[in-house]
C-alpha cells in the first residue's frame, strides 16, 4: 500500500465537468494502488495506473463477484448495490468456464460483421431523430433528442422488445444502477418488475419466435442441455437491456459535450468526417465523467506488478484514471482524434471485456457523423461548465446537453 | 512481396488461443485483412497464419496489442 496523508473519497467529484477532477492525477501519482473511502463508508483499494489496471482486469484471481458477506459495500443501500446483488441464482454465468459458455452464446450478436450489418438501421434512426430536431428548430437538448432514444431502440430491436415497451427500461435501469439515489426497496422492486416483464416476454417468444436474440436464446434455453438455464436467460435479458442502453445514452451526451466544448474539435470533424472513428475512440478514452469503475474481489494475496494486494481486499479499477496515465499514453491529457494504439480501458479488459463494445462504437460513430453532416454549425447553448451530471447512479451522464445551430 | 519493403528474412506467424478469446472483435476491427470472427460464437479466425515479415506487420502488432484477453501472439518477424 501507499503512504497517504489524506483519505480519498470516491467517486471523485470534479469542480468542472469538462476537466478531470484534480484527485485523478493526485491519486495516480501517489501510487498504482491507493486507499479510498466509498459512499457506504467502507474502504477499498483504487487501481489508478494503466499497467496494473490492465493486468488486474485480465487476472482470474480477482473475481467479479463482490460477495455480500465478505466484500465491502459500494452503494449506500444496506446491501451495497448492484455489484453485491448479483450473487445467488445464475451465479455460474458470471465467472470462469460458466461465463465463457455464456459469452459464446451471446457474442454472435455482437461480432464486428453483425454490428456493421446494423449500421444502416442505426443510421436511419439517427436520421429520423435529427430530422425531428431540425423540424422543431433550435435550441435542442441532445440527451432528450437523441441519447434517450437511439440506444434503447437499437438494443430493444436486437433483443426483440416491442417498441411500445422501450420507455419502461429507463426507470428500472436507474433504480438497479443506484449508488445513492434510490433505496434497496426501490432497486429490489425494479429488479422484480423487470424480471417479471422479461419472463412474460420470453413466454411470448416461445409461443411466437421472431428474428431476434431473445427468441434465439429462448430456444437454446428450452433445449435444456445445460447451455442456458431459464434464470440465466432472464438475467441475460436484463443485463443486455440495462448495459446496452444506459451507458451509450450517457456517452452520446458526454461525447457531444466534449466535441462542442472546444469548438475546434467539432470543426475538425465537420471538415473531415473520416476521423469520426478515431474521435469516438478518443472521446471514450478522454471522458471526464466516467462511471464508478470496475470492482474486483481478491481471493488470495496477490503480487500485482510489485505491490501486494491482500486476500479479502476489494479493489476498484478506474479505467478513466488509467486512461490518462502518462506512462501509457503520450500527452495523455491532450485530445487527439488521430491517436495511435488507443487501447483505453473504458470497455474493460480480460474475459469480461464489454461484449457490446462494437455496437456502442457504431452507435456513437453514427451519431457524431450524422450531426457533423447535418448540423455543421452545432454549438453548446450553455457554457460548458454549466453542464450537470445526473447524480447518485453508478453510471454517469449529463442531465441535458443544450445545443443550437 | 513489396520490393520497396524491408527484406523478407523470416516469416511472421500469428497464433490465436481460442480458449482465451472473449470474442471482443478488437482484432477484426483493427486488422480486418488478418482477422475475422466465427459467426456462431464470435471466436477469432486468423485469416493469414503466416505473413512475410514487413507485410502487415504493423497491423498485426496493433491487433495483437488490442486483444483484451491477450489471446493473440506474434511469433518471429523483425521487431521484438
Amino acid at each position: 500500500m501507499t503512504i497517504q496523508e489524506d483519505t480519498f473519497h470516491y467517486p471523485f467529484a470534479g469542480a468542472e465537468p469538462m476537466q478531470p477532477p484534480c484527485q485523478w492525477a493526485q491519486a495516480r501519482e501517489s501510487g498504482p494502488l491507493v486507499d479510498i473511502a466509498l459512499p457506504s463508508g467502507d474502504h477499498a483499494t483504487l487501481v489508478t495506473q494503466y499497467k496494473q489496471a490492465r493486468a488486474l482486469l485480465g487476472d482470474a484471481r480477482f473475481t467479479r463477484q463482490v460477495p455480500a458477506d465478505g466484500g465491502v459495500r459500494i452503494a449506500a443501500t444496506e446491501d451495497g448495490g448492484v455489484f453485491s446483488r448479483q450473487a445467488g441464482a445464475g451465479m455460474a454465468m458470471f465467472e470462469g468456464p460458466g461465463h465463457l459458455r455464456w459469452r459464446r452464446l451471446v457474442a454472435k450478436a455482437f461480432t464486428i460483421r453483425r454490428v456493421e450489418g446494423m449500421r444502416a438501421g442505426i443510421q436511419q434512426i439517427a436520421g429520423e431523430l435529427v430530422d425531428g430536431m431540425i423540424a422543431a428548430g433550435p435550441p435542442a437538448d441532445l440527451v432528450s433528442a437523441i441519447g434517450d432514444h437511439l440506444p434503447v431502440r437499437v438494443i430493444g430491436s436486437l433483443l426483440g422488445v416491442p417498441p411500445e415497451d422501450h420507455h419502461r427500461f429507463r426507470s428500472w435501469s436507474d433504480a438497479i444502477l443506484t449508488l445513492t439515489k434510490f433505496s434497496k426497496q426501490d432497486a429490489d422492486a425494479a429488479r422484480m418488475e423487470f424480471g417479471t416483464y422479461l419472463a412474460g416476454l420470453i413466454e411470448a417468444k416461445r409461443a411466437d419466435p421472431g428474428d431476434d436474440l431473445l427468441s434465439e436464446l429462448t430456444q437454446i434455453s428450452d433445449a435444456d442441455d445445460g447451455r442456458l438455464e431459464l434464470v440465466e436467460l432472464v438475467i441475460t435479458g436484463i443485463a443486455l437491456l440495462v448495459a446496452g442502453h444506459e451507458t451509450t445514452a450517457n456517452m452520446i451526451g458526454k461525447m457531444m459535450a466534449m466535441a462542442l466544448a472546444e469548438p475546434s474539435r467539432y470543426a475538425e470533424i465537420v471538415a473531415d468526417r473520416s476521423i469520426v472513428p478515431g474521435a469516438v475512440e478518443e472521446f471514450i478514452r478522454f471522458d471526464t465523467n466516467p462511471s464508478l469503475g470496475v470492482p474486483r474481489y481478491v481471493t488470495e494475496d496477490i503480487d500485482l506488478c510489485g505491490t501486494t494486494v491482500p486476500e479479502g481486499a476489494t479493489v476498484i479499477v478506474s479505467p478513466a484514471i488509467a486512461n490518462r496515465d502518462p506512462r501509457r499514453f503520450p500527452d495523455a491529457d491532450q485530445y487527439d482524434p488521430r491517436r495511435e494504439n488507443n487501447q483505453h480501458l473504458s470497455f474493460g479488459a480480460g474475459p469480461h471485456f464489454c461484449i457490446g463494445a462494437p455496437l456502442a462504437r457504431v452507435e456513437l460513430q453514427v451519431v457524431l457523423d450524422t450531426l457533423a453532416r447535418r448540423l455543421p454549425t452545432l454549438s453548446l447553448a450553455v457554457l460548458h461548465d454549466e453542464l450537470r451530471v445526473k447524480s447518485g447512479l453508478i453510471v454517469v451522464g449529463f442531465d441535458r446537453v443544450p445545443v443550437q445551430w | 512481396m513489396s520490393a520497396s519493403g524491408p527484406a523478407v528474412t523470416s516469416v511472421l506467424r500469428i497464433v490465436a488461443d481460442e480458449d482465451r478469446c472473449c470474442g471482443s472483435g478488437n482484432c477484426a476491427l483493427t486488422a480486418p485483412q488478418l482477422f475475422d470472427q466465427r459467426e456462431d460464437d464470435g471466436v477469432v479466425v486468423v485469416l493469414l497464419d503466416d505473413l512475410p515479415a514487413g507485410e502487415f506487420e504493423q497491423a498485426a502488432r496493433t491487433a495483437v496489442a488490442s486483444c483484451p484477453t491477450s489471446a493473440l501472439q506474434l511469433i518471429g518477424g523483425s521487431g521484438a
